[in-house]
């Protein structure tokens, strides 16, 4: 029998030295007894273990970083099963994810409960402020499970960096000055300090926060289990807010009901007709296209605008935006407009479908063309529109816009590039959708396509200033 | 009426806030006070902390309060509403801030998640909202975890400064149909808040964006944006409300849809009678949300999983096992060779069991005692699997299937 020495309960250094050594000498797991401190066996010899076998050996890293944190774990045991884990994983290397491994399994379990012990470590530890001659102390008293007080230090320096705060446990205490972290012997809960009058008012916080009407104490036991309530200030509280839910409960359901009141109506600016046809629209169901889109997009300009051009429908971001002519046919037609010297401020804009069609696709929506059936139902907004803004001209870009606009089926390369008559001397122009522009696969007829909408462009602009 | 007490004003005002369900304080950014400037507090580890336990089960990992409970609004599901007789209060911008610094300091909470009911109006409410996050962050270097609720009618500018100094914005979609809204919360607008949305997603999307490019680039609300909806105050069934959550995490990248059983309040409408809260409903929609997160079920399928008649998840199994009693073509699966989206499907397997199962069954062929070494109960899973020394011949087609994994429902009532 060997004895192997180590330097306290956490002393994974000392851990991994000792069992290289063994490791490398062949030992066998039960040949080795490890000890914490000064403590005697009886049988256990302190002569060095034979000399190496070996000259070095690999592990997975996934081991180290296993054993670091069930090394912290109290159960004496783990000392040895973590030994007969190494000599099992410098054998077989994969043995580590085999995870209905018997001894993978065990060493798994206590790495699990120490970082749950950890985890409530950072959550219930309460610290109390306490006045010293160098400026406020806070001071806490917590009881750990497992060894895990120096590895959790680092997260309290790292939170509470500014602060002068000390960790009293019974087998160690921890200080941090604002600046370096020392450590003490145990302590017990009467060196904590008594009294900080912030508690009462966390007090009356955790009492406010309960719901009665939703009592769940399996659900607050399994995270926050008896055994933590001694050194957890609010859990005083518990007996007495769970034995008054009930009779909160039926007393808010025996209420009497109050009335609601009559809605608020906002006065100020007289909104004018296109603000209410707008926000009426906003909430049209005239067709099922609203039920996946998320907002309707209504036209966009000034009430006075002499030019109107008509689009098909919203795109994905247009719809995310609530505004036409905002994606990438958006910016291209703005281009062209600026080329073609028309002033998109002065210009109302609108679409011939007002919600997006589409369908989706994983996680994309893409663009469906709108039929029949939805332009008549979006017709009712276009003809208000039209009747609010009454433009001079009227532009349709590509065949949805121009079916809307005529009420027929449209060719555009046939009627394009001159004007149509509609009632009241209106001008009617048609003429393709700046997203074709987008799709022309030929470089070379993409230019000549844009120039031509360009030319297009300019030539409406200057009917516009002739006409007026 | 005499002057309020902070400590009065802090009961008044969480007793108000406690209908948001939302508590996390995972997910954001990694900072601590240690490095960088000094004279900071506070830091955010990836994981989010519950630092106690109400007696409803709920964590309590923020200092969750409204900054007033006065409202403007009369919505009928809301404590606060205009009709409402509770008792107001009114906080000021440095009481909340001395509040959040003294909890945080005695390892109280992560941080704060601030809500308001609406005074004078709404640009004037959110600026006061992002006043309080502005002096934590600023003023005291802050270094912890805020969510703020954002007003959708307010100045996108303001909504955009929330989001430089928050971890978290949330607006809340608040009930699952538009007809229900109307009814109940007459002041609100589905399509106004399903646009304020969609213009945070942007905001976040080109946060994110910038902050891979650039190191310094300032993070917008590096923990996302969630929205909230209260379940049983109006008549949409299961299936709306799954299609309606389907359809807000695919349209505005939402972190968490919560979903909040309606519960009795101290002051009633009569619009909206009282009843006791649908608790366990409530708990059948947050399995399908995890259901549509982690494993791979869409909308559809789920709705596959509702009762034909009523529209609702059934109460008295999971809905994952519902979803497999309804497609018994599927089951039994081999775990030693089906793919990992089938294992998913198995009622009683979660992600983490898969993972074990996957890892482990590289080295060896499974047997029904290793599964019970991996898994947390072989009883439930028995029916569904093959092991190479167990294949469920006559269990696959028993009819009382759909009894014998269902836990007795004794226990549960015992706790209400």
């Amino acid at each position: 029998m060997y004895r192997a020495r180590l330097n306290g309960p956490d002393d994974f250094d000392g851990w991994r030295q000792a069992a290289r050594t063994f490791a490398l000498a062949g030992t066998a797991p039960a040949d080795i007894v490890w000890q914490c401190g000064d403590a005697d066996d009886l049988f256990a010899t302190d002569e060095p273990p034979p000399p190496a076998e070996a000259a070095a050996f690999f592990v997975p890293r996934t081991f180290v970083e296993l054993a670091e944190t069930a090394i912290l774990h109290r159960d004496p045991e783990r000392f040895a099963l973590l030994y007969a884990l190494l000599i099992q994983s410098r054998d077989r290397p994969a043995s580590l994810e085999d995870r209905a491994d018997p001894l993978v399994r065990r060493v798994e379990g206590l790495a699990k409960a120490v970082r749950r012990d950890l985890h409530k470590m950072r959550a219930f530890v309460r610290f109390r402020e306490l006045a010293t001659p160098d400026g406020p102390r806070f001071v806490a008293w917590f009881e750990p499970e497992h060894h895990i007080v120096r590895a959790n230090a680092g997260f309290f320096v790292r939170r509470f960096a500014s602060m002068r705060w000390s960790i009293l446990t019974p087998e160690i205490s921890i200080h941090w000055d604002g600046e370096t972290l020392s450590e003490g012997p145990g302590a017990t809960c009467q060196d904590a300090s008594e009294n900080d009058p912030v508690e009462q008012i966390w007090k009356g916080y955790y009492a406010a926060i309960f719901n009665p009407a939703r009592l769940k104490i399996g659900a607050m036991l399994s995270e926050m289990p008896r055994k933590y309530w001694r050194n957890l200030p609010e859990a005083a509280l518990i007996p007495e807010l769970v034995a008054g839910a009930q009779a909160r409960e039926a007393a808010m359901i025996a209420t009497p009901p109050t009335p609601a009141r009559p809605k608020i109506t906002h006065h100020g600016n007289a909104a004018t007709a296109w603000h209410a046809l707008r926000e009426e629209a906003m909430g049209c169901t005239r067709c099922p296209l609203h039920r996946d889109t998320t907002q309707t997009v209504f036209g966009e300009g000034p009430v006075d605008a002499r030019l109107m051009f008509i689009g098909e429908q919203p795109g994905d971001q247009e719809d995310l935006a609530g505004r036409p002519f905002v994606g990438p046919a958006g910016r291209l037609f703005d281009q062209a407009l600026e080329e073609a010297g028309i002033d998109r401020g002065r210009t109302y804009v609108t679409n011939a479908v007002k919600h997006f069609k589409h369908e989706r696709r994983g996680k994309r929506r893409i663009h469906q063309t709108p039929e029949t059936p939805d332009i008549q139902a979006c017709r009712w907004w276009l003809t208000q529109e039209l009747e609010l803004i009454q433009p001079r001209i009227i532009v349709a870009l590509g065949a949805t816009a121009g079916r809307a606009l005529l009420g027929k089926a449209v060719t555009i390369n046939r009627l394009r590039g001159a004007p149509i008559a509609l009632e009241n001397k209106v001008q009617g122009w048609i003429t393709v959708h700046p997203s074709y522009l987008l799709r022309v696969p030929d470089e070379a007829h993409k230019v000549e396509e844009r120039t031509r909408f360009v030319k297009e462009l300019r030539h409406i602009g200057e009917q516009l200033k002739a006409l007026t | 009426m005499t002057a309020l007490c902070t400590r009065q004003k802090l009961e008044i005002l969480a007793d108000a806030a406690k209908y948001d369900a939302s508590c996390a304080s995972s997910g954001t950014a990694k900072r601590d006070s240690a490095s960088g400037r000094k004279g900071g507090i506070g830091s955010t580890e990836g994981m989010g902390i519950c630092h106690a336990y109400a007696p409803d089960g709920r964590c309590i990992s923020l200092l969750k309060i409204l900054l007033t409970n006065s409202c403007i609004f009369d919505c009928h599901y809301c404590i606060n509403r205009r009709s409402s007789d509770v008792r107001r209060a009114r906080f000021t911008v440095r009481e909340v801030v001395d509040l959040t610094l003294n909890f945080y300091r005695r390892n109280y909470i992560e941080g704060l998640f601030l809500s308001s009911g609406i005074i004078r109006s709404s640009d004037y409410t959110m600026e006061q909202l992002v006043a309080v996050a502005r002096s934590l962050r600023e003023e005291h270097d802050f270094r912890g975890y805020i969510h703020l609720k954002t007003i959708p009618d307010a100045d996108p500018e303001l909504a955009h400064q929330a989001g430089l100094y928050a971890d978290r914005l949330s607006i809340n979609i608040e009930l699952p149909t538009e007809q229900g809204l109307r009814k109940l919360a007459p002041e609100k607008d589905k399509r106004r808040i399903e646009a304020a949305m969609a213009g945070m997603r942007d905001a976040i999307e080109d946060g994110a964006d910038a902050s891979r490019r650039y190191a310094h680039a300032p993070r917008f609300a590096p923990a996302g944006q969630s929205t909230q909806m209260i379940v049983g105050a109006d008549q949409a069934d299961d299936r709306a409300i799954i299609r309606q959550a389907s359809s807000l995490y695919g349209r505005h990248k939402l972190r968490r849809v919560y979903y909040s059983a309606f519960s009795p309040i101290a002051s009633p409408s009569s619009v909206l009678p009282l009843k006791r809260p649908p608790l366990m409903r409530e708990h059948r929609l947050y399995q399908s949300d995890w259901m549509m997160r982690f494993y791979g079920y869409s909308a559809q399928e789920l709705e596959s999983a509702t009762d034909p008649e009523t529209g609702c998840l059934p109460l008295d199994i999971d809905p994952k096992l519902a979803w497999a009693l309804r497609h018994r073509d599927v089951f039994p699966v081999d775990i030693n060779r089906a793919p990992r989206e089938a294992l998913l499907r198995v009622p009683g397997l979660g992600v983490k069991a898969v993972e074990r199962i996957i890892s482990s069954r590289r080295h060896r062929r499974l047997r029904l005692d290793d599964i019970a070494r991996l898994t947390r109960s072989i009883a439930k899973l028995r029916p569904f699997l093959i092991a190479s020394d167990w294949r469920p011949v006559q269990l696959a087609d028993r009819l009382d299937l759909q009894r014998r994994p269902a836990s007795p429902d004794a226990q549960y009532e015992l706790f209400r």
